[in-house]
């Protein structure tokens, strides 16, 4: 029991920590440049392969992995310097469909250049097996996810608390117009954490890589899920990102663990067998709801 | 005028019945992109082959092979297929693989008297009750794989099973196809969403119950994902996995790699199968498209070789629907899977196969054959289909 509980808790602290890693980029674009960028998953996904592609041509996930996000950052500068500096300006509605169309081109795009078939991206031999402590067993590889999350996570928060840039990526978070009136290179910082987003959420990509398929579409379903996040978050805010992510992590897993056991004893096998599940999918949705109801702003809303 | 017109087509459509067709249209309908394309892309590859196989011909006749991509969509799929049934008139559909859109695609193409010769979906309503002469399956009926893994874990004396499928009705059907054969216990049963790509809350609940064996059924990069998740967290050294043939082909193997190694699978063709047809299919697809085969391919294959066998039998006259169904009832080709009949379901009776996950002369990770768990096994859903 004690093994499960453990093991649950792991399993929701590291899809947490990797929906922070997407959810951070998403909140500042979000939150600063006023950005909705649909496409921000398809970056996840094209992160992914590249990472999938240079680990097959090093033969090295490490080196793979290093490659594959600088990259996804290349990429970031160049989509920002060509068609997100248009977007900034505009409504939200363009930027709806500008970046609709980008997930459309990016997903055709990586079919006709790696096919249609998931590619295959594996964890290093060395962490391909589990951990045992004692009775307890955990994915090692796993393990290593949660260590690069906490230490984005550390170093994220130290840039925007501590550092100068940070302090201009806040302030642009809550009044953009005084940034800019107070000399801030608004544009340059626009940039900067653009591309910055990017390779976080191309390193969330390449770490999920070897748990999850490399394929065409992979950034649509999570990318609702950061939303969620940073919505529950407040728009914006990192620290807001940051809890929200290991909310919804943990509620997710818990959920899908649990109900469909809760609901066993509760009523009749196949009764709850379908409604389990199908419970444990909205659950996520249903706790944005209820945060959405006593605080419209999310928990740590940017702009209070 | 209008009236020596309508005469005029009146005796072309007569003249049809009566005299042979100077072209053969088939309509391939299937999915192309999305997260099932893996499937749709085999099949219409498989298809491919076969068609250059016949230079281009079937039966002897020239041939058009329309493609369109169906997005995994039932909707979408049945537009795509009213427009080749009604706009260009095709001789034969095929390639669907999803069973929810085949049911959806059904009625259009039977109302229009054509033949659909289904090279993936096998529903249990076009088994039983809604059986028709217009629908012949080449593969499988959806249950039989599932029923012959069933077989194999009982037999092997598996006594403690958890079986995980995505929860939507193909994951009941396997489900119910597992347990008709299996009669052990079930420690439980683990039902997902559908498209669900991290396991980590349902292995840890697998972890718990410490089954010894364990059954799953997750079409595409849900299995992938699956397996590779089952490895790392350490659960195969004390669980046996056991999987349909779709979970364990070579798309699978492909994106997961030497995890798979030791995994028991059920199928109605493999790879390695000793028969001219298949060495030649499997050689030449190699080739062509630099991969291995997998079963859905195979299927591909073999829809084209009945189309061609049964439109040869009735020296291309295909306007002559009754002549045509008993051509193709009678199986007037050699399968790559070897020999099999169609039953009065228009399903087949055949033999299905158990295979191991091993490595190749070539060190190449892949399937081995390791023998037969059903011999001229039909589905479960004959006895209710009263075919017209």
């Amino acid at each position: 029991m004690l093994q499960l509980f453990l093991e649950q808790a792991l399993n929701g602290l590291q899809f947490g920590l990797m929906l922070f890693l997407l959810a951070a980029g998403l909140t500042l674009v979000f939150g600063i440049m006023d950005c909705i960028n649909l496409a921000h998953g398809s970056l996840y996904m094209v992160g992914a392969y590249l990472v999938a592609a240079a680990a097959q041509a090093a033969d090295s996930f490490w080196i793979g992995l290093g490659v594959g996000v600088a990259g996804a950052a290349v990429l970031g500068l160049l989509l920002e310097l060509s068609l997100f500096r248009q977007l900034y300006k505009r409504d939200h509605l363009s930027q709806v469909l500008a970046t609709f169309a980008l997930i459309l081109i990016a997903n055709e795009a990586v079919r006709v250049i790696w096919g249609a078939q998931p590619v295959m991206l594996n964890p290093p031999d060395a962490l391909a097996g589990p951990v045992e402590i004692g009775d307890f067993f955990y994915p090692a590889y796993r393990l290593v996810i949660i260590a690069f999350g906490l230490l984005v996570a550390g170093l994220l928060y130290l840039l925007v608390a501590k550092s100068r840039v940070g302090m201009w990526v806040r302030a642009g978070a809550s009044n953009r117009e005084m940034t800019e009136a107070l000399g801030i290179n608004v544009r340059a910082l626009f940039t900067a954490v653009f591309v910055f987003g990017t390779a976080l959420c191309a390193l969330a990509g390449g770490l999920l890589g070897p748990l999850l398929a490399v394929q065409v579409g992979m950034g649509e379903s999570v990318l609702i899920l950061a939303f969620v996040v940073i919505i529950i978050g407040g728009i914006g805010s990192i620290r807001g990102a940051l809890v929200g992510s290991l909310i919804v992590g943990s509620v997710d897993t818990l959920g899908r663990a649990l109900l469909p056991t809760l609901l066993r004893a509760l009523l009749p096998a196949d009764a709850a067998s379908t409604l389990g599940p199908a419970l444990a999918s909205i659950l996520i949705y249903l706790l944005m709801a209820g945060i959405l109801f006593f605080k419209p702003q999310g928990l740590f809303p940017a702009r209070a | 005028m209008s009236l020596r017109l309508t005469t005029l087509a009146a005796a072309l459509m007569l003249a049809g019945s009566a005299y042979a067709a100077d072209q053969i249209k088939v309509g391939l309908v299937s999915t192309l992109s999305g997260p099932g394309a893996g499937l749709g892309v085999d099949i219409r590859d498989g298809f491919n082959l076969a068609m250059k196989h016949l230079n281009g011909k079937l039966g002897g006749l020239p041939a058009e092979v329309l493609i369109a991509d169906d997005q995994q969509s039932p909707d979408i799929a049945k537009q795509a297929a009213d427009k080749m049934l009604k706009k260009d008139k095709v001789d034969f559909m095929t390639g669907i693989v999803f069973s929810n859109i085949m049911l959806a695609v059904g009625p259009t193409v039977f109302e229009n008297k054509t033949f659909y010769i289904s090279a993936n979906a096998g529903p249990s309503q076009y088994a039983g009750e809604q059986c028709n002469p217009f629908f012949f399956n080449v593969a499988w009926q959806n249950d039989n794989l599932h029923e012959a893994v069933g077989k194999v874990v009982q037999d092997k004396g598996y006594k403690n099973v958890v079986i995980v499928t995505p929860n939507y009705p193909g994951g009941k059907d396997a489900v119910s196809g597992f347990k008709r054969y299996y009669k052990g216990k079930v420690a439980e049963e683990v039902y997902t969403k559908l498209g669900q790509l991290d396991y980590a809350a349902e292995l840890a609940q697998i972890r718990s119950i410490k089954p010894d064996a364990l059954f799953f059924f997750l079409p595409g990069g849900m299995g992938i994902n699956f397996v590779k998740q089952f490895v790392s967290a350490g659960l195969s050294r004390d669980t046996q996995l056991f999987a349909p043939g779709f979970s364990a082909d070579e798309d699978v193997i492909k994106a997961v790699g030497g995890s798979m190694l030791g995994m028991f699978n059920s199928s109605h063709w493999a790879h390695d199968m000793d028969n001219a047809e298949n060495k030649r299919f499997v050689a030449d697809f190699q080739k062509e498209y630099n991969r291995l085969p997998s079963l859905y391919a195979s299927q591909g294959y073999d829809a084209a070789m009945m189309m061609d066998g049964a439109v040869r039998d009735v020296k291309g006259k295909v306007g002559d629907k009754a002549a045509l169904q008993k051509a193709l009832e009678a199986k007037r080709f050699k399968s790559v899977r070897g020999d099999f009949k169609f039953n009065t379901n228009h399903y087949p009776v055949q033999n299905y196969y158990l295979r191991a996950i091993g490595k190749d002369a070539n060190g190449r990770v892949t399937n081995k054959t390791m023998g037969t768990i059903f011999t001229n096994h039909a589905d479960a859903y004959v006895a209710s289909c009263k075919m017209k």
